[in-house]
């Protein structure tokens, strides 16, 4: 009988309630580059609102590490699994604040009479999501090669995102459309890529979790 | 602003320059035929606290022993190997176990106060080591040094056995440092105490640091980790005989052990 059953089940719950929160997050962001393609006004409210039970869920995770903290006193592997859970718990919600950012950047957009050149903000985002998949694997099978893998991808993101600058300044010279309307899309930009930068730390925290040393994969 | 990161273990780690109060040399006790320990290498670190863990019959208690020889007064055992105690093997036919016991000496599990007053219980030990000076400068500055003596000056010829637990326990600390020890070997100084006379031993430990070297044998893990620079862990083999498994800094040892045994014992998965 293994002597810490209670102890492995908390661990156990505890890393199914990240897995759900990791697959709101997941959902929100495609919902968020829905609206990009959509301009559905009642998509980007659905955003805000699942974004209350994102956040609900990182208190509910953090009060449940507290209390594991403070009634097992984990040490060792035990310790560092725990402070990934409530290290992953936060920048899953910080990615879900950047997925309800887009929406709303996708609904001042929505406003422009003239059809707006999306560039490759929709790829980000599915390379977001595509992300977010893998680094949830890695986090729940313990796997620090599979996240090396998934921080890597952050490269592509970065290409991405200067591209989109680019596009945008361009698009500035030629056209002279509103700057506001280039403003936002700089801003969406902005925060897909801020995406691929929390899944690299939580990249990070899975290595330290099973390694017990901290690896600086932001390249 | 103090960066966290500077303050890595490894950073805060002298090694170099840093002389050892003890070395501990293929230390091996045998009680008749039974060997309790095998093959002990340990450097104890001079004025840090060094924790030796371990389950129960894991010979953590008998290493403790070895130190000051008080094995010596148990029928049957013997030594093998080095200790090395200010470079001189205390297991060298020349050296006096008396003598040594006053360089290294000993707190154990349950306050043990002489039935006497509080005074003679701190005076008795360097009476008969022949101390010259003032004795009640003597008393007054080992009962600061072990945080007890606000609450017993007024009271000094009253019979120690009035006082609590936890008292008692410092009063045995105050005798021990009394005779102006290097080293303070405890041995579970605290199982017997409740929590806040645990914390108060504790946070006395950490003072006395400063000036003594610590050894303690410990069951409880969180009093380890809390109080300890150094901890060893022991456990034992299929002949039930205690060898060293992992010996560390604290901080390392409880987050990062590098053995799976440690990590296991640590995390209460052991057995």
């Amino acid at each position: 009988m293994e002597i810490r059953h209670e102890y492995t089940g908390k661990m156990d719950l505890l890393n199914r309630e990240i897995i759900k929160m990791g697959i709101l997050v997941e959902e929100a962001i495609g919902k968020a580059m829905e609206c990009l393609i959509d301009r559905d006004e009642e998509k980007v409210r659905s955003v805000i609102l699942e974004d209350k039970e994102i956040n609900t869920m990182e208190l509910e995770i953090e009060d449940f590490c507290i209390d594991l903290i403070a009634r097992e006193q984990p040490v060792a592997g035990d310790l560092r699994r725990l402070i990934t859970a409530l290290k992953v718990s936060t920048q899953l919600e910080r990615i879900g604040d950047h997925a309800v950012h887009v929406a709303k950047g996708a609904l001042r957009l929505s406003e422009e009479q003239e059809p707006i050149p999306l560039f490759e903000l929709p790829k980000m985002a599915e390379l977001a999501i595509s992300m977010l998949r893998g680094v949830l694997k890695a986090y729940i099978e313990n796997d620090p090669h599979e996240a090396r893998h998934i921080a890597s991808l952050d490269e592509e993101m970065d290409r991405i995102h200067d591209y989109v600058i680019q596009e945008v300044f361009s698009m500035l010279m030629d056209t002279k459309p509103g700057q506001r309307k280039a403003t936002t899309l700089l801003f969406i930009d902005r925060f897909l890529e801020r995406m691929g930068d929390h899944i690299t730390n939580i990249c990070e925290w899975i290595i330290y979790s099973v390694t017990g040393i901290h690896e600086d994969l932001d390249h | 602003m103090i960066s966290i990161r500077e303050k890595k273990p490894t950073s805060i780690i002298r090694k170099t320059g840093q002389k050892n109060a003890l070395e501990l040399q293929y230390l091996n006790v045998f009680y008749d035929h039974f060997q309790a320990v095998k093959d002990i290498n340990l450097s104890i670190h001079k004025h840090k606290i060094t924790a030796l863990i371990g389950p129960s019959g894991c010979g953590k208690s008998t290493v403790l022993r070895a130190i000051n020889r008080m094995n010596d007064l148990v029928p049957g055992s013997r030594a093998e190997g080095q200790i090395f105690f200010q470079e001189k093997n205390i297991y060298a036919p020349d050296v006096d176990p008396v003598a040594l016991r006053k360089r290294i000496g000993m707190v154990f599990q349950k306050p043990n106060p002489f039935p006497k007053s509080i005074y003679e219980n701190v005076s008795w030990g360097a009476k008969i080591h022949g101390y010259g000076g003032d004795m009640d400068e003597l008393v007054e500055k080992s009962l600061k040094e072990a945080a007890l003596w606000d609450e017993v000056k007024d009271k000094l010829k009253e019979n120690a056995l009035r006082l609590s637990g936890g008292q008692q326990q410092r009063l045995c600390i105050a005798r021990t440092i009394a005779v102006k020890p290097e080293i303070i070997l405890m041995d579970e100084p605290a199982s017997a105490l409740d929590p806040i006379a645990t914390l108060r031993i504790e946070e006395l430990m950490k003072t006395l640091s400063e000036n003594f070297t610590i050894i303690i044998v410990t069951h409880n893990m969180q009093q380890a980790s809390r109080i300890s620079d150094y901890t060893a862990f022991l456990m034992t083999d299929e002949n039930r005989t205690g060898y060293l498994v992992e010996y560390g800094e604290t901080g390392e040892l409880f987050v990062r052990p590098k053995n799976k045994k440690t990590e296991d014992y640590i995390s209460g998965r052991f057995g």
